[in-house]
């Protein structure tokens, strides 16, 4: 397929490194919108501040880049005024689950009918790679010298225990069944996450002496465990594993509709 | 010792001279490096303070006032909008009279996104209570960081320390560190009345009726009319136990100057080039560099500018729909004086743009020429 109709050529290239997942997610939600036949001039594309938020920037829809950890209720207010668009949220595990984490879980609780697409790489990427709420327990960075303290976010969890319609988690060494997910949250009517592992060699990977670049895309492969087979294991056995597919789907209402029904009883 | 560090580490250099107790904090460009050091510190032992990396800037301010409540010392740095997103517990921090030190990192305001140097983040933070300085270069900053201890332990308010984005914080200068034991004889261990104690349990920040808010209100400002002299008389002391003076406002020149260029921050080392040179071609031209913009010390402007033909000021910041934060201010502090300057307000530098020693040149021959100053700030450097 041609990918350039949905890109704005003269923004590329692109800022991010060599080996970052970024830009295979992106590809990702390129082939998913085309695959649904989405009219571009009816997508707004909506991300806060990190290198994952620079999504925005590359692609050729309505896009708002906003700031740091506000993407949400930002998405929120355009949905509520132009509820004919699909709105798209590209935000990171720092923007979404630290600073913005508060919006995360109010917006899966009113689930309005957004399309989070979160990419989790561990860190806060665009800053250097100080801790996030999503540094795995001992693991290191810039501002956790000496290993991570914190538990961190189980954020797909999160947000389907928050009342989220749709929730799912892939990864971008899984590009056709990550192309699938996001498709599946295009069709879902209600808030839907998509929270893609998305690697970061450079502020994550160099400070916990990941090898090569190319090793953090290939151990998503071994660490992955389908939703299926997971439900089978040990919390022990899970330990360091990535539990992929769809972790909610459930038909509930959206905020928007009802909304809409209210104000339509009083009229 | 000396060492050559750059304007950040400078930073939290001083944090740990000064025996800090608790680090909270979020990261943003171009302040990271002070809090990344900050925690090492903390993990490796060097420092003994906690180091808590929280889900955003208003957390952090809320755990350091917190942390302060209990007596301690307590630090935290931040930019732009980590600094506007602080901004409900700026006023909290004053207002419940916490001797917090923070530093930002002089950088602009999006949209558009722009990680380089502007001061109009802190500038618009004006008004919250805080004391304010703007310093030159990295050695300033890390006395700055000491200082600000000592002044806000007496008057009982929280300073922020403000340097430019860049042009200090990521360049490398020599810095003179001092030993800890001259530190810890000259900063000592502060103690206060008025803290969270389990022996003596209080309430703090209840509600207050009309009845005693504005008095409160008056305690705050008499605090800050008491911080101007206090920050002269803490510069005089540093000097004598460091060997560095530092004032509220230090004029450069202005004895027989007739016009007075008026800077803060960086901008004032590249303005220093140029009034030697002007003065070499005889020309009678001093400088004056405002540290202390919070509280304003309207005495010693007036005192330097009053009599002068003309004040030519430097704002790297604006307030939108009237101009340059530092010339307003100085307008004000001279408005009733009969022998005021004219004051000609010129923008410059802004979201990281250079101020080069030409572009000062530039501004202070046009404002020679320009027999009146006009009403509106003059921006230099536009593309036209
Ligand atoms: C209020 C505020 N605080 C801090 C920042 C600095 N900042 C920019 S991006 C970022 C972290 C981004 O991390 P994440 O969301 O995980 O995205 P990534 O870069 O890893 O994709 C931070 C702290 C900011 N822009 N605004
Ligand atoms: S710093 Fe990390 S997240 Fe950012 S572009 Fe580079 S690899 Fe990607």
């Amino acid at each position: 397929m041609d990918y350039f109709p949905y890109l704005r050529k003269e923004k590329l290239p692109h800022i991010w490194c060599s080996g970052c997942g970024d830009g295979i997610a992106l590809k990702c939600i390129i082939r998913a919108i085309h695959n649904k036949g989405l009219d571009k001039n009816k997508i707004a594309m909506v991300s806060g501040i990190g290198c994952s938020s620079r999504t925005p920037g590359y692609v050729d829809f309505n896009t708002l880049h906003t700031t740091h950890g506000r993407a949400i209720p930002f998405a929120t207010g355009l949905k509520m005024a132009r509820p004919e668009l699909t709105v798209f949220v590209v935000t990171g595990d720092g923007d979404a689950t630290a600073i913005g984490g508060n919006h995360l879980i109010h917006a899966a609780r009113r689930n309005i009918d957004l399309k989070v697409l979160l990419y989790n790489n561990h860190i806060y990427g665009m800053t250097g790679g100080q801790v996030s709420p999503c540094t795995p327990m001992g693991d290191y960075a810039t501002t956790a010298p000496y290993g991570c303290l914190e538990n961190s976010f189980d954020i797909a969890g999160l947000t389907v225990a928050a009342g989220a319609s749709f929730v799912a988690r892939s990864t971008v060494y899984h590009v056709k069944a990550l192309e699938k997910l996001i498709e599946k949250a295009i069709d879902k009517e209600g808030f839907s996450l998509i929270e893609i592992m998305s690697p970061c060699p450079t502020s994550y990977g160099k400070i916990n002496k990941k090898g090569a670049n190319k090793n953090l895309v290939l151990a998503q492969k071994t660490q992955s465990v389908p939703v299926n087979k997971a439900k089978d294991m040990s919390p022990e056995d899970l330990k360091g594993k990535i539990v992929t597919g769809i972790l909610a789907d459930r038909d509930i209402p959206e905020y928007i509709k009802n909304y809409d029904m209210l104000t339509s009883q009083k009229k | 010792m000396k060492k050559v560090l750059m304007g950040n580490h400078a930073a939290s250099q001083a944090v740990k001279l000064a025996r800090v107790k608790m680090i909270a904090a979020y990261p943003i460009t171009p302040q990271t490096q002070i809090v990344e050091e900050l925690s090492e510190m903390c993990g490796s032992g060097a420092l003994d303070a906690k180091f808590l990396k929280v889900e955003s800037e208003h957390s952090a301010m809320a755990s350091c006032i917190a942390a302060s409540a209990t007596g301690v010392r307590a630090f935290t740095a931040t930019s732009a909008n980590g600094l506007a997103l602080m901004h409900e517990l700026l006023h909290w921090a004053a207002g419940a009279r916490l001797p917090l030190v923070m530093v930002n990192v002089n950088r602009a305001m999006a949209p558009g996104w722009n990680i380089w140097c502007d001061q109009s983040d802190s500038l618009s933070q004006r008004d919250t209570g805080w004391l304010q300085f703007y310093v030159e270069d990295n050695q300033e900053v890390l006395d700055t960081v000491l200082m600000a201890y000592a002044i806000a332990e007496k008057v009982l308010l929280p300073v922020m320390v403000c340097y430019d984005a860049f042009f200090l914080s990521h360049t490398y200068e020599p810095v003179d560190i001092p030993a800890q034991q001259e530190v810890d004889k000259w900063l000592p261990e502060h103690k206060r009345d008025f803290i969270l104690d389990t022996n003596n349990p209080k309430s703090l920040n209840a509600l207050v009726m009309p009845d005693l808010y504005m008095e409160m209100r008056y305690k705050l400002e008499q605090a800050h009319q008491a911080a101007i002299p206090l920050v002269n008389e803490t510069g005089a002391s540093f000097y004598k136990a460091f060997g560095r003076r530092y004032h509220a406002v230090e004029a450069i020149h202005c004895e027989d100057a007739e016009v007075v260029l008026v800077t803060s921050s960086s901008t004032t080392s590249p303005a220093r080039l140029v009034i030697e040179e002007m003065r070499n071609r005889g020309i009678k031209i001093g400088l004056v560099k405002i540290r202390m913009f919070r509280p304003f010390p309207v005495e010693d402007v007036c005192r330097i500018l009053c009599g002068k033909k003309k004040a030519v000021v430097i704002d790297r910041n604006f307030s939108f729909g009237k101009g340059g934060i530092f010339a307003d201010e100085i307008r004000g502090a001279l408005c009733n004086e009969t022998h005021r300057p004219l004051v000609y307000g010129y923008i410059a530098g802004l979201g990281g743009r250079d101020i080069t020693p030409e572009l000062v040149r530039e501004i202070v021959e046009e404002a020679c020429q320009t027999k009146h100053p006009p009403s509106l700030a003059l921006w230099k450097g536009l593309i036209k």
